[in-house]
């Protein structure tokens, strides 16, 4: 028994054959999903990859909430749907309210591209149950629009509710807001973060650190353990 | 509008044209005539002008390049050649690997962001066009002296739009160079360099071929940008106050360029294309002109339907327009329809301008009349050929004779550790990660070597973990010094930092900054680099596959230093075994290959310490450089080495301290017996290399440099204790001893806050 996790591609996605590769290094099974489509092809769940889609141009994310494949994502994160956004994917999740909050411009107004240390703050979420509570991972950030902001009502929300599921140690890359690195919805199964762990799974070719493996095989601890798939 | 026809240029044979402001010389000029038989219409001129400039044409290099191909090693990897848009080697497994190095020296000044965004955009394309997905970029950049607010805005815009447009695009920016000089104040160097990969069946090149077939443009709509950006910007050098003639400079759009990779290939996979040509310079002009000229026949093309940015552009104005992300393709009418769908799945635009012809004529209408009929042979490759006129410049003598021996050198430890300090601290030397970190260096996920490290490298197969890696190297000050040699040392530089890293070097690209060719002094620096880089590369073995020329790089009648980029390309059969800078544990020892001379002329040292320009670059032996190359692949092959790096700017000081703050580990080193101090720290000397062995393989690698006669001297052992022997406890600290009788001790923390935030504090707001 396998799991099939389905990764978008739009018009300007750069990371997606990197996400493909990860999660079949994990064990989960590709399925590759073009933006203009509007089916699921019957996955488990869904990626949102890396990249510049529509150019980032208007506004990032803000078109690509609009592919017709986007509706089918948010019914299905809705109905409890696995669904995770990296980078260019988180800002997607965002304009598509499946998140709350917004990423803008780094504060240093400069695109970053290094390693950087973050903290698993929580370990509970579909994407997120291979780490431990308060893990220190290495996983590369590169994103000129990654700086996390919300209002105070919705941070102290997050807080509250323990939906920061990871955190920027050390110098901040981009000015977020309390270290904000990436969030999940109410019910954790729909995770966005800035960061990229499908760059930090092979030493050789990525960050030094296998940090990132965590991602997808903690989905596919989430889709076996739960049965939830078809 | 009216327009200039054929038929109207037959019976007005003696209208006044403006071909002087077009950039043709009276003689081109009267040569279109006789090719045409007439005069040539407003169409046909613009179509001329842009193809027969010296960007377009290498009328001025030419007869000097020709010495890349006459003395050409024979060479098995070589599947196509100069001549095309970029040269194709094979490494075997199936793949081919396609790269070459372009300049955008001009559009750069004039508009940093979008010049330095274009070039990377341009190049791309190149590589698009042989069939290849792109999988990489490295940036080799001049600019002028740090401190100028002028380079404040250059370097700042060129490294946005390099960064801009790359990350957009989805290429990992794998390396490149960034150096400072006051000779490129006024010209700053924009080389961009991309390599991309295919299997051997893939590869296309730019021909019109088959009867019928129809000729499709596809991509960006063509607008107003660059007309006779190509004869204008790059032709003319930058007077002070000379007449403002810098048209637009063209604007990227890296998201197009992007959908324009993956409907490229996908067409190209899909097995629908017969042929296929970017556009960049000189746009449809060169495009239908070079397609039409390696074809069979002729080409017609109906002009009036090229959607248009602007619905005011004139017939000459489109033929000239730059406009950045088209591409052009040749179809058989049996596949049209499928190609069209692909594009529309990617949202390109596409639409067919044309077809191929019988007659060997290209023949271009606009709104039913005819506005060309030419021979396209004459347009894309019959262009002027000069034999400039050239001589050794009187300075030469002068310059040569000026050499370093009478500066100042340091006497004593503290005097040594002070040179360091201002070495490293240097812009030249100082980390460039202020730089590198706006790039991304990891997508695609193939990326195994990145910059700080001497050469980029790629897996290009994930199976068998075949790789290539590449660099580019030029010291300019060396080929001030001595063109032949500065040439040679920038190919044996680049040859070397590729072989450092365990490949195997293979074939070479060079993109050739000079200023003007009507300069004799000039021309003679230009024939010398590249006869220096012809003779360097017979003799190592390594083709030149094609490369670039940016002629007119001079402000006033002062040109920049020749810098004769060279890039080479190495392959290694297994990216797992490539050979990092940094060195990894406690216990290591570090070893100097090669020999040391007393060399500072054109040194870093010269140039930082003492603003000194003179005497006699590095001596060059090639052979030396072959032998090292061997040693460090064998080394790397047979897990013997665990990290290497070449030594050149700053000699083996800068190149220890590099080591050292990658691995983050810290190190005993000394000066060999006999050595002088100054010399064994900051000579440049040519062929060498610092290898770091494990204990358990000294025996083996210097029984093996010993076998082949490659000198191989212990200069220390990485050592993360030596903190507190010197007062530093729990600091990892770099030490040499023996410096005329006492240690030097640096703790890296301080070498690193020296060279880590040069540029941040120059550069950033």
């Amino acid at each position: 028994m396998t799991a099939s996790v389905g990764v978008i591609t739009f018009p300007g996605s750069l990371d997606d054959s990197d996400s493909q590769r990860a999660l079949e290094a994990a064990g989960v099974t590709a399925v590759s999903l073009w933006h203009g489509s509007d089916s699921l092809a019957g996955v488990d769940a869904v990626l949102v990859p890396g990249g510049f889609s529509y150019g980032d141009y208007l506004r990032c994310g803000a078109i690509a909430r609009f592919a017709p494949l986007m509706a089918e994502v948010v019914a299905a994160a809705n109905r409890g749907m696995p669904v995770i956004g990296i980078c260019n994917g988180f800002q997607i999740l965002c304009e598509s309210h499946l998140l709350p909050g917004a990423l803008t411009r780094n504060e240093s107004l400069h695109y970053v591209c290094r390693d950087q240390w973050l903290r698993i703050d929580n370990s509970r979420t579909a994407w997120t149950s291979d780490y431990r509570a308060g893990q220190e991972i290495l996983i590369p950030v590169k994103h000129g629009e990654g700086r996390y902001v919300a209002d105070e009502s919705t941070l102290n929300e997050l807080e509250s509710d323990g939906r920061v599921v990871v955190r920027y140690l050390g110098e901040n890359p981009n000015g977020s807001f309390r270290d904000i690195a990436g969030i999940c919805n109410e019910a954790g199964n729909v995770v966005g973060l800035m960061p990229h762990p499908e760059h930090a799974i092979d030493p050789l070719t990525g960050a030094p650190s296998i940090d990132g493996q965590g991602f997808f095989t903690s989905v596919l601890t989430a889709l076996v353990g739960s049965g939830n798939m078809r | 509008m009216t327009v200039d026809t054929v038929d109207a240029a037959n019976v007005t044979p003696g209208t006044e044209q403006p071909y002087a402001e077009l950039g043709l010389k009276p003689d081109e000029y009267q040569r279109i005539r006789e090719i045409l038989d007439r005069r040539p219409t407003s169409s046909e001129l613009a179509m001329y002008s842009v193809m027969w400039s010296e960007h377009c044409s290498y009328k001025s290099s030419k007869v000097h390049l020709r010495q890349f191909g006459e003395k050409a090693p024979a060479s098995d990897a070589l599947l196509v050649g100069i001549g095309e848009n970029a040269g194709v080697v094979d490494i075997g497994d199936g793949w081919a690997v396609t790269f070459k190095v372009e300049s955008h020296n001009h559009p750069s000044y004039v508009e940093p962001h979008q010049g330095a965004a274009t070039g990377v955009g341009g190049i791309v394309r190149d590589i698009i066009s042989m069939g290849a997905r792109p999988l990489a970029v490295m940036d080799p950049l001049r600019f002028g002296e740090p401190s100028d607010a002028d380079t404040h805005r250059v370097v700042r815009g060129v490294v946005s739009g390099i960064g801009g447009y790359g990350n957009c695009l989805g290429l990992p920016n794998i390396g490149g160079e960034t150096v400072f000089d006051p000779c490129y104040q006024g010209n700053p160097l924009v080389n961009a360099l991309c390599v991309g990969a295919m299997k051997h069946d893939d590869i296309h090149l730019a021909s019109a071929k088959g009867l019928g077939n129809l000729v499709v443009l596809y991509g960006a709509r063509t607008g107003g940008d660059g007309i006779g950006g190509v004869s204008v910007l790059a032709s003319e050098t930058f007077e002070a106050d000379g007449p403002a003639k810098r048209p637009s400079v063209q604007v990227g759009d890296p998201f197009m360029e992007k959908l324009l990779i993956e409907c490229t290939l996908e067409v190209l996979h899909a097995g629908l294309v017969e042929g296929i040509q970017d556009l960049g310079g000189a746009g449809i002009s060169c495009a239908t002109s070079e397609l039409a000229s390696n074809g069979d026949g002729g080409m017609h093309v109906w002009l009036d339907r090229v959607p248009l940015r602007d619905a005011t552009l004139s017939p000459e104005e489109i033929l000239m327009s730059e406009s950045q992300e088209r591409m052009c393709a040749v179809v058989t009418p049996e596949h049209i329809d499928g190609f069209l769908a692909i594009c529309e799945k990617w949202d390109v635009e596409a639409i067919v301008i044309g077809e191929v012809t019988e007659g060997g004529r290209l023949t271009v209408d606009w709104n039913g009349e005819r506005i060309v009929d030419v021979p396209p042979r004459s347009v894309a490759h019959d262009g002027p050929v000069y034999e400039r006129p050239l001589s050794r410049p009187d300075y030469m003598d002068g310059l040569q004779s000026a050499g370093t021996a009478g500066l100042p050198r340091p006497e004593q430890a503290a005097e040594i550790g002070n040179t360091l300090m201002k070495l490293i601290g240097s812009a030249n030397l100082a980390d460039k990660g202020w730089i590198t970190d706006q790039y991304d260096r990891y997508v695609r996920g193939n990326t195994v070597l990145a910059q700080p490290e001497d050469s980029g490298m790629i897996r290009i197969d994930e199976v068998t973990g075949r790789g290539v890696a590449l660099a580019t190297d030029c010291n300019g000050r060396y080929a001030k010094l001595d063109p032949y040699l500065g040439a040679q040392l920038a190919f044996a530089e680049a040859y070397r930092n590729v072989a450092v890293t365990g490949a195997v070097p293979l074939a070479v690209t060079n993109c050739l900054n000079f200023g003007s060719p009507e300069d004799p002094g000039v021309m003679w620096q230009f024939a010398e680099a590249v006869r220096g880089l012809a003779d360097g590369c017979q003799q190592l073995g390594t083709p030149v596959t094609g490369g670039n020329v940016s002629f007119y790089n001079s402000t006033g009648n002062v040109a920049i230093h020749p810098t004769p980029v060279v890039g080479v390309l190495g392959v290694i059969d297994d990216v797992a075994r490539r050979t990092p800078v940094a060195w990894q544990e406690d216990g290591e020892v570090i070893y100097l290959l090669g020999d040391t001379w007393d060399e500072f002329d054109g040194s870093e040292w010269a140039h930082v310490l003492h603003g000194h320009l003179g005497g006699n670059p590095p001596k060059v032996d090639l052979e030396r450089e072959r032998l090292l190359a061997e040693v460090l692949v064998a080394g790397s092959r047979d897990g013997m080495i665990s990290a290497a790096h070449d030594v050149s700017d700053g000699g083996v000081a800068v190149a220890l301290v590099e080591m050292a703050l990658l691995a983050d580990i810290g190190a005993r080193t000394w000066i060999p017996d006999g050595a002088d101090p100054f010399v064994h720290l900051f000579s440049e000397s040519a062929g060498r290399a610092v290898v770091v062995l494990p204990r358990s393989e000294e025996q083996r690698f210097t029984a093996m440099c010993g076998a082949r006669r490659l000198p191989a001297v212990r200069i220390g052992a990485v050592d993360s204790g030596l903190g507190a022997d010197h007062g530093h406890d729990g600091s990892q600290v770099l030490a040499v001893d023996r410096v005329y009788g006492d240690t030097v001790v640096v703790p890296l923390a301080e070498l690193r806050a020296v060279r880590s935030d040069v540029l941040s504090g120059l550069f950033s707001d």
